[in-house]
């Protein structure tokens, strides 16, 4: 996981009016699971299709293998895609599907014969050679899909939601033999989801994206217990943003009560946002915590009991294994390591504007 | 249940009285002479060497025309598919307006437009070429058919074109296929059950039409549709005509069954 295998280099893309991308800059490394997280229209599929060869940036490079692909037709390049919708070839058989790439590569009929048994066995549907592609389920169809682009053996391999239509209970078993597949092919995955789950699942690296512009870029863990802004905080999972101050290093005053904490470095009394997940909340018995306040709602969620908190004029969301009947007085505890700060955007419109790298 | 089933009432009430009546006194008239008894006379009219040769034309002119609306229409229906909506609605708009004008008229100004002093060769004459001297000719029939008979291989097509998920053929591309293979592996198969249609449209009304050879024929060039009329009209013979009405019906049958079949052989759908 050393040497960037892409980078896209201060990529622009327009249509019409809207501007797409600006400046976009990311490097993958080889052997990557990255996936580009985002709300629907943020422009996921535009940098994958500016990957695949499919759009042509109005500025920038795309270099793949320390070369630049940028005006290169997408039949050159050593990438295959899975689309969205599947798009299979409903007119062929799903071993003339798997085969087509072969066939183009004019590989040998023993090869490509070899080539589609592994392809489905490795994606588990050994004996469907023969099958229309419109007889299979939306998850079988899925996994030709990614057989067929496989057997090509790409350096990159490019999933633009491609679990997006099936069900949950399949999507959970897919996210699993999605893993099981990098792990066994060690190529690169680029992965496009606006699922946080699925991007938390499977990815090395994430990428936050909103409006076209990066948000941040780390580690499933990190995206999640230290998200560097209010946008990432409230796209990961759920969460309390509240704004609050920084007293000093160590301490920030959160609605109105002092909070000690582990942050250092955005200096003294400046405003800030906190994020305090739902799960790091303790509730104490009322006067033992930091803010007294009155349970006012109870849901049970299987895991947990998720509750709402009144306290200072806040509804704090908490999840605890132990319930708290509507109407019970608590108290609010937060360990000083699970109080994330975050630098407060000094207007709207830097709330979705590139952050240094 | 009942009363969606009353709803098919008008449909039925037009087919039994303007398509089955008609076609079981066709049936009636190809099987009996004029006396009213039982022949095959009617339907054996067909091998005379006058009629022979005017089917052998009909077939050789309507399949030279459904050719070239073929060659004309599929390049022009990928171009329409390519286009964005509401320019494509234009073109579409501006392609079909000539349908609105009645097919005689049409066909008419074709005479007129090639005729021996006609407008071309006025426009030729002046521009000191030499005239163009096809009317009355075979050349003018197939003029006149794959003019009036393009759109219907244009709008299948298009049809099944448009249907295609551009991310199919980006697939392809993906996969490896140079723009060509694609086309030919991809976008050409998926497109047949347009192409089917298009050719039985294209087909079946050039087989059997008597107003373009009428009219860009001069009456020099016999299509059997023309003898079908003239049996009717000029010797007021209903036998000989519903005879062979009846002939060119399962030419017409036994040729789409045949491309029924090999469609079906490719997987497709367009019947
Ligand atoms: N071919 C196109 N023409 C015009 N606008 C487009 C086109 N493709 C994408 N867009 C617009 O660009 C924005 C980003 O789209 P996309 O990359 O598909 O987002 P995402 O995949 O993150 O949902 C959207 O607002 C979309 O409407
Ligand atoms: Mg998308």
């Amino acid at each position: 996981m050393s040497n960037k295998l892409i980078d896209f280099q201060n990529i622009s893309k327009t249509y019409g009016m809207q501007t797409v991308l600006d400046d976009f800059n990311l490097y993958i490394r080889e052997n990557e699971f990255l996936t580009l997280l985002g709300p629907s229209g943020c422009g996921k599929t535009t940098t994958l299709r500016i990957l695949g060869g499919f759009e042509t940036p109005d500025a920038g490079r795309v270099i793949f293998d320390g070369k630049d692909i940028t005006d290169l037709p997408p039949n050159k390049r050593q990438l295959n895609t899975v689309f969205q919708k599947y798009a299979l070839f409903t007119h062929m058989t799903i071993a003339e599907n798997i085969a087509f790439g072969l066939k183009i590569k004019n590989k040998s009929k023993q090869y490509i014969h070899d080539k589609i048994k592994y392809a489905l066995k490795l994606v588990n549907l050994d004996g469907y050679e023969n099958r229309m592609p419109d007889s299979l389920s939306g998850g079988q169809q899925q996994r030709i899909a990614i057989a067929r682009a496989i057997v090509n053996e790409p350096k990159v391999l490019l999933l633009d939601e491609p679990l997006g239509a099936l069900d949950l209970k399949l999507r959970q078993d897919m996210q699993y033999e999605l893993i099981r597949l990098k792990n066994e092919l060690g190529i690169t995955f680029l992965y496009v989801t606006h699922d946080q789950e699925e991007a938390l699942t499977m990815s090395d690296t994430i990428v936050v994206m909103n409006q076209g512009y990066i948000q941040q870029i780390g580690t499933p863990e990190m995206i999640y217990n230290e998200p560097e802004n209010a946008f990432v905080a409230d796209f990961i999972g759920e969460s309390n943003i509240i704004s609050a101050t920084m007293v000093e290093d160590r301490l920030v005053k959160i609605l109105g009560v002092n909070f000690p904490c582990v942050d250092e470095g955005f200096g003294q009394n400046k405003p800030v946002d906190v994020v305090i997940r739902p799960e790091d909340i303790d509730l104490l018995k009322p006067g033992e915590g930091s803010i007294d306040g009155v349970v006012t709602h109870l849901i049970f969620k299987g895991v947990h009991y998720e509750m709402e908190v009144m306290a200072n004029n806040y509804e704090w969301l908490v999840h605890s294994t132990d319930m708290f009947p509507v109407g019970t007085q608590v108290s609010i505890h937060v360990d000083p390591f699970d109080i994330q700060i975050m630098k407060k955007p000094e207007s709207e419109d830097e709330e979705a504007v590139n952050i240094e790298e | 249940m009942k009363s969606k089933r009353l709803l098919a009432g008008p449909y039925l009430f037009w087919s039994v009285s303007f398509v089955i009546i008609p076609l079981l006194v066709i049936v009636y008239y190809a099987f009996t002479s004029d006396g009213g008894t039982f022949t095959l006379a009617n339907l054996s009219q067909i091998t005379t060497p006058e009629n022979l040769k005017a089917l052998g034309i009909s077939l050789l002119l309507s399949f030279i025309s459904t050719l070239v609306c073929l060659i004309l229409a599929y390049p022009l229906a990928m171009i329409l598919s390519q286009k964005q909506v509401n320019q494509t609605s234009f073109i579409v708009l501006i392609f079909i307006l000539p349908m609105w004008m009645n097919f005689l008229l049409r066909t008419m100004a074709w005479q007129t437009l090639l005729e021996k002093n006609g407008v071309i060769n006025s426009i030729l004459g002046f521009l000191h070429l030499p005239a163009l001297e096809i009317i009355n000719t075979p050349y003018a029939i197939i003029l006149g058919m794959v003019y009036n008979f393009l759109p219907f291989m244009v709008l299948p097509i298009y049809n099944v074109l448009i249907k295609i998920d551009p991310n199919v053929l980006n697939a392809a591309r993906d996969l490896g296929a140079n723009p060509v293979q694609t086309f030919l592996k991809v976008t050409f198969p998926l497109s047949i059950p347009g192409v089917i249609s298009g050719i039985t449209m294209v087909f079946v009304p050039a087989l059997t039409t008597f107003v373009i050879s009428d009219l860009l024929g001069g009456g020099k060039i016999l299509l059997i549709g023309n003898v079908i009329e003239q049996s009717f009209k000029q010797n007021s013979n209903w036998h000989v005509g519903s005879g062979l009405s009846l002939v060119l019906m399962i030419f017409i049958i036994a040729s789409m069954a045949l491309v029924a079949k090999y469609d079906k052989g490719e997987g497709g759908t367009a019947f």
